[in-house]
């Protein structure tokens, strides 16, 4: 595997923290409007890209190699496996 | 006795990684290597959250109403003040990284001290919340909930659990990174050797993350 060379930038580090917390406003905000089972939808999507900014740049796996990339991305897929084989059989009780 | 003896012809030549045949240093360790040791934890511990959060999800869409009740106990000024000390931590995390690279290391000090006195501030602030939980008989077992509607005897079930283990992570990570700080205190974190401020770096990124699932999901529902 190849060394990881790359340095982000402290303004790139600040400007991903300011959209954080602006994410954080918009969950909270969302969160006073009744929009019955979207809510939840609307919260997670939300935490979802929140998600991504800490991964992609924090955790520097945008600048990552193949390995790390994959095998993060089938941990994933084994979650989705856990969450919707389990939906699967509640719904259908 | 003689068959003790070291073959003095026989020279223990030392092993060497990929990385370092190509440089030809010998003393280099294998720094993708320790990240990547690094990553399969977090892998085991993001299906261990994965494994609660679905036992959330389950017992929302079965009792949705008495965890929208539960969730209107929780106070969301913590719930909100502590999502922001972990992002600014994370962000402290991450900003160390890139003064260790470039050699800062009085500000990747900084930068580990403050994300270390914001865990702190966040523990205190889970002291005070769930002190006051306990304190209006909301806790495990208790009569209030024992005697309350399922639903929400299940809603705070998860919640300790979940916000307990997450705080156990928190006291981990922040010994993890307190390690760190004496490591580039005593210079043996540099600029071409870091995995080991990185990977607490990672750690404590994982459990901002979970947080950032958490924080919707009990303070937030409507």
């Amino acid at each position: 595997m190849e060394k990881n060379d790359h340095i982000f930038a402290y303004s790139t580090l600040f400007s991903v923290l300011v959209a954080l917390l602006i994410l954080t406003g918009i969950t909270v905000g969302a969160s006073f409007i009744d929009m019955g089972k979207f809510n939840v939808w609307v919260a997670l999507g939300i935490a979802s890209v929140k998600a991504s900014l800490v991964l992609m740049i924090f955790m520097h796996l945008k600048f990552e190699g193949r390995a790390l990339i994959l095998s993060f991305l089938s941990t994933v897929f084994f979650l989705a496996i856990m969450i919707s084989f389990t939906f699967w059989d509640i719904a259908f009780r | 006795m003689s068959s003790h003896a070291i073959d003095p012809e026989k020279k223990v030549e030392p092993v060497k990684t990929g990385e370092s045949m190509k440089t030809g240093e010998s003393m280099k360790t294998d720094e993708a290597g320790k990240k990547m040791g690094m990553w399969l934890f977090l892998y085991t511990e993001i299906i261990l959250f994965g494994g609660l959060f679905v036992l959330y999800a389950v017992y929302f869409s079965k009792y949705t109403q008495d965890f929208i009740e539960g969730g209107k106990e929780l106070n969301r000024v913590f719930g909100v003040v502590n999502t922001v000390i972990l992002l600014i931590s994370s962000f402290a995390v991450a900003a160390s990284i890139t003064a260790v690279q470039k050699g800062q290391r009085k500000i990747a000090l900084w930068a580990i001290g403050a994300s270390l006195g914001c865990g702190t501030i966040f523990l205190v602030n889970k002291y005070f919340e769930w002190g006051h939980k306990i304190a209006i008989g909301i806790y495990p077992n208790s009569e209030r909930l024992l005697d309350g509607p399922d639903g929400q005897n299940l809603f705070f079930g998860l919640y300790y659990v979940i916000t307990g283990l997450h705080g156990l992570h928190i006291v981990i990570g922040m010994t993890f990174l307190a390690v760190a700080f004496g490591f580039v205190l005593a210079g043996k974190v540099t600029a071409d050797r870091f995995a080991m401020l990185e990977n607490a770096g990672l750690y404590w990124h994982l459990v901002d993350l979970i947080w950032i699932f958490v924080f919707p999901l009990f303070y937030l529902v409507i």
